[in-house]
C-alpha cells in the first residue's frame, strides 16, 4: 500500500524529520488561502500515486497568491497517467544548494534492511545508481538492533556531507528508520533531502510504501488508504482476495497461482495473442470467488474470449467449474470461454461443463492456441 | 533417492486441527509420509485423523515424546513467524512453512533468529517438498509425480505442478521437488538447493523454475557456472509481464536494474542452462 506524499511526510515529521511548511488542499480556493499564509511563493504538487509527477507537469512553482490559485485550478483538473488529481500539496518554496537521496528498503538477498544514501539525489537517482554506483552508499542493518550512530556517520562521510550537518543527518536517518520499522514499510524514502541555503537539512519529498501483508496490524494505515487514487477494478478484486492487473489486450485470463498466471500470459503472447489482464485467484478458491473473478474480467469491454487455466492442488476443479457456471448465468454478455482444468477433481469439473458450449483444452498450449483463434475470429 | 525428505523423515504438523492442516495431513499420510505429531496450542492431549496422530500444546512437548525431525506449518500468517522459531527452538532440522502472507518484517527477524540454530527453512508461501514414493512434506498433489532422477527447484506452486504433471506424462520421474516459495524473504534459495542436488548421487539433472523479481536466478546462474556439474534446465515466468507497478527508487537501486525475465534467461543461458520458452518445452528439452 502506497501512501501519498503528504501522508508520508506527515509520518516522517512525527519522527522528527524536518519538512517544509505546507498543507494539503482539495480546491483552488483552499490553495489560495494556504498560499496567502505562506507568503505567496509556493510549490504546488499533485497528490497521485504515480511516479515522475514532476516530469508529467504535476509539480509547479507559483510566485504569487494569484498564480498559485491559477496553477491549482489547472493541476486539479489534470489526469496523470489516467488518474484524476483530486488533491494538491501546497508547500513553502525552499532554496537549496545540494540534493541528497536517503532511502530504506529490505534487501532480498541479504535478508536485511538496507539504508541507502547518495550525494547525487533528485529525479535522476536511478540513472546515478546504474552509471556511477560508487556514488551510492549502502549500509545493512541488523533487524533487532537497528541503525547505529556510527552507521549514519559512515553514510554522512560517504556522501561528503559537511561535518556541521552530521548531527542533524543522524536524527533524520534514525527518524526514517523508525518510520520504516513502525509502519512495516517496504520502502521509506526522502528524495530529495536538501541542504538549504541557510545550511540546514529538510525533506522536500517523502514516500512510504507499506507491506500489504502487514496491514492486519495497521488499522490506522488502512483508514487513511486513498481508494479513489487506485484503479477501481483492482480495489474491487482485492476486496475478494483476487490479484488483478489490467493489461491492454483482448484475451481475459483466470489462473490459480501467480507463476502459472504469468506463464499463461507468456504463452498467449507466444501464440500471437494479447492478454487483457493478469488474474490470480489464489489457492483453494470457492465457486463464489471464481464467479466474482469472471465478472471482473467481463467488465472490461475489450475482452473477446476468456481463458481459464486451473491446475488444482488445494484448488478443486469441480468447485471452479461451479463458479464458472454461476458466472455464466449472471453475465449477459456472451463471451466465449476456453477452459483447461487439471489436477484435483479435474474429471468432475469437466463433467459439469460437458453440456455447455464452452471449449475445453487438454493442455496449456492447446488452451492458448484455441483462445487466440477465437479472439482473432471475434475481432473480424 | 532424494534430498531433504525421505522414508526416515518424521513429521510434526503445526496447525493440524485447522481446515487446511487436517486436510493436507491426511494427504501426506496417504502419500506415505510418517506424520508422528501435531501441535495446536490449547488442544494438547487430543488424537486426530481417526485417532492416528497425537496433538500437543507445544513443539517441545511433541519432541520430548515422539521422534520428530521435520516440521510443516499451516498456521495463519500472523502466527507463522512464531511457529517457525518455535520449531527451530525445539531443534527440528527441517522446517517447511506453507503459510502465505507473512509480513516481511517478521520474516527478516525470523531469518536472523534461524542463523543461530541448526534448522533449515523451506518457504514460506511454498507448496513444500516431495520425494515421490518416499515422503511428502507439504501440499504438492502426490498423484502427479513419479520417482526418478530429476531434481526440481521452483519459486512457484501451480507452475511446479504443471511441470511435474508433464514429466509424469512423458514417463520421467523426480528424485525430489522443492518449492522454495514466492516471497521476497525466504529460508532457502536456488543456490542452497543446488548444493544439495550436486551432492545427491541419484539426481542426474535439475529443473529450475523461476520468475521475475529479485536476484535468485542470477545468483543461481553464477553458482552453476562456477561449480555445478549436472545438466540444468530452466523456465522463467513473466517474459511478457509489463514493467508493472514501480515501487520507488530504493528497490531499483538495490537490484541495479536487473531482475527482469530477459536478464534472468540470459544469465542462465550463459551458465549453460537450457532455458525453455514454456513449461511444456521443459519436458521436450529433457527428452532430447
Amino acid at each position: 500500500m502506497r501512501l501519498h506524499e503528504y501522508q508520508s511526510k506527515s509520518i516522517f515529521a512525527q519522527h522528527g524529520i524536518p519538512i517544509p511548511k505546507g498543507r494539503v488542499a482539495n480546491t483552488a480556493g483552499e490553495v489560495k488561502q494556504i498560499a496567502e499564509e505562506l507568503g505567496g511563493r509556493v510549490v504546488i504538487k499533485a497528490q497521485v500515486l504515480v511516479g515522475s509527477r514532476g516530469k508529467a507537469g504535476g509539480i509547479r512553482l507559483a510566485k504569487s497568491v494569484q498564480e498559485a490559485e491559477e496553477i491549482a485550478t489547472q493541476i486539479l483538473s489534470m489526469d496523470l497517467r489516467g488518474l484524476a488529481v483530486r488533491r494538491v500539496l501546497v508547500d513553502e518554496i525552499v532554496s537549496f544548494s545540494k540534493e541528497i537521496y536517503l532511502g530504506i528498503t529490505n534487501d532480498r538477498t541479504e535478508r536485511k534492511p538496507v539504508i541507502i544514501a547518495s550525494g547525487a539525489g533528485g529525479i535522476d537517482i536511478e540513472q546515478v545508481a546504474r552509471e556511477t554506483p560508487q556514488r551510492i552508499i549502502k549500509v545493512y542493518l541488523d533487524a533487532p538492533f537497528g541503525l547505529h550512530d556510527f552507521q549514519t556517520r559512515e553514510l554522512a562521510i560517504g556522501i561528503d556531507l559537511p561535518r556541521e550537518l552530521w548531527k542533524s543527518f543522524n536524527g533524520i536517518a534514525k527518524g526514517l528508520w523508525k518510520a520504516f520499522k513502525e509502519n512495516d514499510a517496504a520502502i521509506a524514502e526522502i528524495n530529495p533531502l536538501v541542504v538549504t541555503q541557510s545550511g540546514s537539512l529538510i525533506a522536500l519529498d517523502g514516500k512510504l510504501i507499506v507491506d500489504d501483508n502487514s496491514l492486519f496490524r495497521h488499522p490506522e494505515l488502512v483508514e487513511i488508504r486513498d481508494l479513489d487514487a487506485e484503479e477501481p477494478v483492482e480495489v474491487e478484486a482485492r476486496k475478494y482476495g483476487l490479484s488483478y492487473i489490467r493489461l491492454d489486450g483482448n484475451i481475459g485470463c483466470m489462473v490459480n497461482g501467480a507463476g502459472l498466471a504469468m506463464a499463461t500470459l507468456d504463452i498467449i503472447k507466444q501464440s500471437g495473442g494479447n492478454p487483457s489482464n493478469f488474474l490470480d485467484i489464489g489457492g483453494g478458491a470457492s465457486a463464489d470467488k471464481v464467479s466474482t473473478a469472471l465478472r471482473i474480467i467481463c467488465a472490461d469491454p475489450a475482452v473477446k474470449v476468456i481463458l481459464v487455466n486451473i491446475f488444482g492442488g488445494i484448488t478443486r476443479c469441480d468447485e471452479v467449474a461451479r463458479g464458472i457456471l454461476a458466472a455464466r448465468n449472471e453475465v449477459n454478455r456472451p463471451i466465449p470461454l476456453v477452459v483447461r482444468l487439471a489436477g484435483t477433481n479435474a474429471e468432475k469439473g469437466l463433467k459439469l461443463l460437458a453440456d455447455t458450449d464452452m471449449k475445453t483444452a487438454s493442455s496449456l498450449e492447446d488452451a492458448a492456441r484455441k483462445a487466440v483463434e477465437i479472439a482473432a475470429r471475434e475481432m473480424k | 533417492m532424494s534430498i531433504l525428505v525421505n522414508k526416515q523423515t518424521r513429521v510434526l504438523v503445526q496447525g493440524i486441527t485447522g481446515h487446511e492442516g487436517s486436510f493436507h495431513t491426511a494427504q501426506m499420510i496417504a502419500a506415505g509420509t510418517e506424520v508422528v505429531a501435531g501441535v495446536t496450542p490449547g488442544r494438547g492431549g487430543e488424537w486426530v485423523l481417526d485417532g492416528k496422530v497425537p496433538v500437543f500444546d507445544t513443539v517441545k512437548q511433541a519432541v520430548g515424546v515422539t521422534e520428530v525431525n521435520a516440521g510443516v506449518i499451516f498456521v495463519p500468517a500472523s502466527a507463522a513467524a512464531d511457529a517457525i522459531l518455535e520449531e527451530a527452538d525445539a531443534g527440528l532440522e527441517l522446517i517447511v512453512c506453507i503459510t502465505e502472507g507473512i509480513p516481511v518484517k517478521d520474516m527478516i527477524q525470523t531469518c536472523a533468529g534461524l542463523k543461530k540454530t541448526q534448522s533449515r527453512l523451506i518457504g514460506p508461501n511454498c507448496p513444500g517438498i516431495i520425494s515421490p514414493g518416499e515422503s511428502l512434506v507439504g501440499i504438492i498433489p502426490a498423484s502427479i509425480a513419479i520417482p526418478g532422477d530429476i531434481g526440481i527447484i521452483s519459486r512457484s506452486g501451480t507452475l511446479t505442478y504443471e511441470v511435474l504433471h508433464g514429466l509424469k506424462q512423458a514417463g520421467l520421474g523426480v528424485s525430489t521437488c522443492v518449492g522454495i516459495g514466492g516471497d521476497a524473504i525466504k529460508g532457502c534459495d536456488f543456490v542452497d538447493l543446488l548444493e544439495f542436488f550436486e551432492d545427491d548421487p541419484h539426481t542426474k539433472s535439475v529443473v529450475l523454475i523461476g520468475e521475475i523479481g529479485g536476484m535468485d536466478e542470477e545468483r543461481a546462474a553464477e553458482m552453476i557456472a562456477a561449480k555445478f556439474s549436472k545438466p540444468v534446465y530452466g523456465f522463467i515466468a513473466g517474459l511478457s509481464a509489463p514493467a508493472g507497478k514501480r515501487m520507488g527508487h530504493a528497490g531499483a537501486i538495490v537490484e541495479g536494474g536487473s531482475g527482469g525475465a530477459e536478464e534472468k534467461v540470459e544469465a542462465l543461458q550463459q551458465a549453460g542452462v537450457k532455458v525453455a520458452a514454456s513449461p511444456g518445452e521443459v519436458i521436450s528439452l529433457i527428452q532430447k
